[in-house]
């Protein structure tokens, strides 16, 4: 067998927190939905609108099993941004008149902080937690916060940039016992750990397609019936969806999105532990190799596809241009133009210069051991030349402490 | 986004990487940039006694743009008169490098770095030449 060759062209993908494949099964379940299967689901009339119909019921089933849900708990959306949007809004302005706070976390997905500051326009109050420096929030801290105007707590399952699991089901407890509502952005969770929304106290959890080897342009957002959770629609329209959510649903993203969830159903649990063997390899390979690199964000209490890792001295994007032929991620963030480092990582407490020299590397369904491996060789070979090119790391070499020279800020 | 043929020469086949001796009244050293800001940039020069550049050297901590922007401007000052070298600006460096505009403050930079380390002789040979006409 002769290893594969990685190119710039042909980059091993190592960014799995950004987007998964869609896995061949899942496009072959869709494939029939476009062209002999047509229907419109929402058609009563006729065999086509029937059959779509069928289909996305099913996949609504598979949906729901993924979570522990009920059917009728499942609104297809557009995507975790939509049913982020819909939870969030949509319940504030609901129950707005009686209770009119929320409570979040600063290192929650930009579709949450936007829709939270958005409410804030209209006159919510909203408080953002901080995050302990492993990226966990603080439950004291949550509990502090909430009081008897606190309408919704939305805390992420899994954060995209460091793979942190969030403790879920205390968080859920505190806001049963405050009777706040208990949202939850899982796109990066769902089909990566066990969620079970009863046991978790869980009234509104948001999915996506594309992180779960599903389509893109579809999600989910899970709305709790019992006891029931009431929304404002985002979008109007001919009622689909209970309402919640009108326009047509697209029937082969939707089957792609059920088929998604059955498969990780069924492989979750052989899949995390095989990615957790290569987390720690990748790890373990890379510490073995290259000095002076440290993790962002717990290590226990994390997805076992993700590592996000600082490699002191050698800024990110830099050595992303020496290592094209992986496609990883930076937590540098040094093409926009505003030349800030992640807020993720700036709200874990990572010191700038630090944050600036972070990788984040993903693993999933289609990474081999091989690759890992081919992973280690490349960066540390990378980061070692550009050590030899950093003036940081000579001056650290030679004992001199970065902080103690007065940088004129550009 | 595609880097020009120039930019990932610099930056795969960095030209003039080291170090020299700082203290050397012949060296002027310029230090720019901020870790916290993501890219710090040391440029040497030696210079001669009748003011050419003789020798130019780099470290950079930085993104591939800064990286080749520093090593091209070790190649461009070597050979010019301190004069010459503090004409070399940004936009030259920019154009060589067909840098995109998010990555123009990485030419700035390497102007600033040259400035600074002209700067730093220059202050230098002010401090040796006092000290010589104190001794006269």
């Amino acid at each position: 067998m002769t290893a594969k060759t990685w190119t710039q062209n042909n980059p091993l993908y190592l960014d799995y927190q950004a987007t998964t494949p869609t896995d061949p099964r899942v496009v072959e379940a869709m494939n029939p939905y476009w062209t002999e299967k047509f229907g419109n689901p929402h058609s009563r009339n006729h065999h086509y609108g029937w059959e779509a119909e069928d289909a996305v019921e099913i996949a609504r089933g598979h949906v729901a099993d993924l979570i522990g849900a009920s059917t009728k708990e499942i609104i297809f959306t557009s995507g975790a941004t939509e049913s982020n949007n819909l939870a969030i809004k949509g319940v504030a302005k609901f129950y707005g008149d009686k209770r009119n706070h929320i409570i979040t976390c600063v290192t929650e997905h930009k579709c949450v902080l936007e829709s939270c500051r958005a409410l804030q326009q209209d006159g919510f109050d909203v408080t953002y937690l901080h995050v302990q420096e492993n990226g966990l929030i603080d439950l004291d801290v949550l509990k502090a916060a909430m009081t008897d105007k606190t309408v919704l707590v939305s805390i992420m399952a899994v954060n995209n940039e460091i793979g942190v699991i969030q403790p879920l089901k205390e968080i859920g407890q505190l806001c049963r016992a405050n009777k706040t509502f208990f949202h939850t952005d899982a796109a990066q969770a769902v089909g990566k750990i066990p969620l079970d929304v009863d046991d978790m106290n869980i009234d509104l959890l948001s999915i996506s397609g594309h992180k779960v080897y599903g389509p893109m342009g579809i999600g989910a957002l899970y709305v709790r019936r019992k006891p029931r959770v009431r929304l404002v629609p985002l979008i109007h329209g001919g009622g689909q969806e209970r309402a919640m959510r009108s326009g047509t649903l697209p029937t082969p993203l939707v089957v792609g999105l059920g088929k998604a969830c059955e498969l990780a159903s069924k492989e979750m649990a052989a899949e995390a532990e095989r990615l957790h063997g290569f987390q720690n390899r990748l790890f373990e390979g890379l510490k073995e190799r290259i000095p002076e690199i440290f993790l962002n964000g717990d290590l226990v209490h994390r997805i076992p596809g993700n590592l996000n890792i600082s490699f002191a001295y050698v800024e990110g994007e830099g050595l992303m241009m020496g290592i094209k032929d992986l496609a990883v991620s930076s937590g540098s963030a040094c093409t926009s133009a505003s030349l800030e480092p992640s807020y993720v990582l700036r709200a874990l407490g990572v010191e700038e210069e630090l944050a600036h020299t972070s990788l984040r590397l993903g693993l999933g369904r289609f990474t081999t051991e091989e690759d890992i491996d081919y992973a280690i060789e490349r960066i540390a070979k990378e980061v070692n030349r550009l050590r030899e090119l950093s003036p940081l790391w000579d001056m650290a070499q030679a004992g001199i402490d970065i902080k103690s020279i007065k940088w004129a800020e550009h | 986004m595609a880097y020009s043929k120039e930019l990932i020469d610099h930056y795969e086949n960095p030209r003039n990487v080291g170090s020299m001796e700082d203290g050397a009244s012949d060296i002027g050293t310029g230090l720019v940039g901020a870790p916290a800001c993501g890219d710090v940039m040391k440029l040497q020069i030696k210079v001669s006694a009748d003011g050419i550049i003789e020798d130019a050297k780099f470290k950079t901590f930085g993104c591939g743009s800064a990286i080749a922007s520093s090593s091209l401007v070790t190649e461009w000052v070597k050979g010019k008169t301190i004069d010459e070298a503090a004409t070399i600006k940004n936009t030259d460096i920019a154009e060589e490098l067909a840098l995109p505009p998010v990555k123009i403050h990485c030419s700035v930079l390497a102007e600033d770095a040259i400035k600074a380390a002209i700067q730093d002789y220059k202050s230098k040979a002010a401090t040796a030449n006092k000290g010589q006409d104190a001794a006269e």
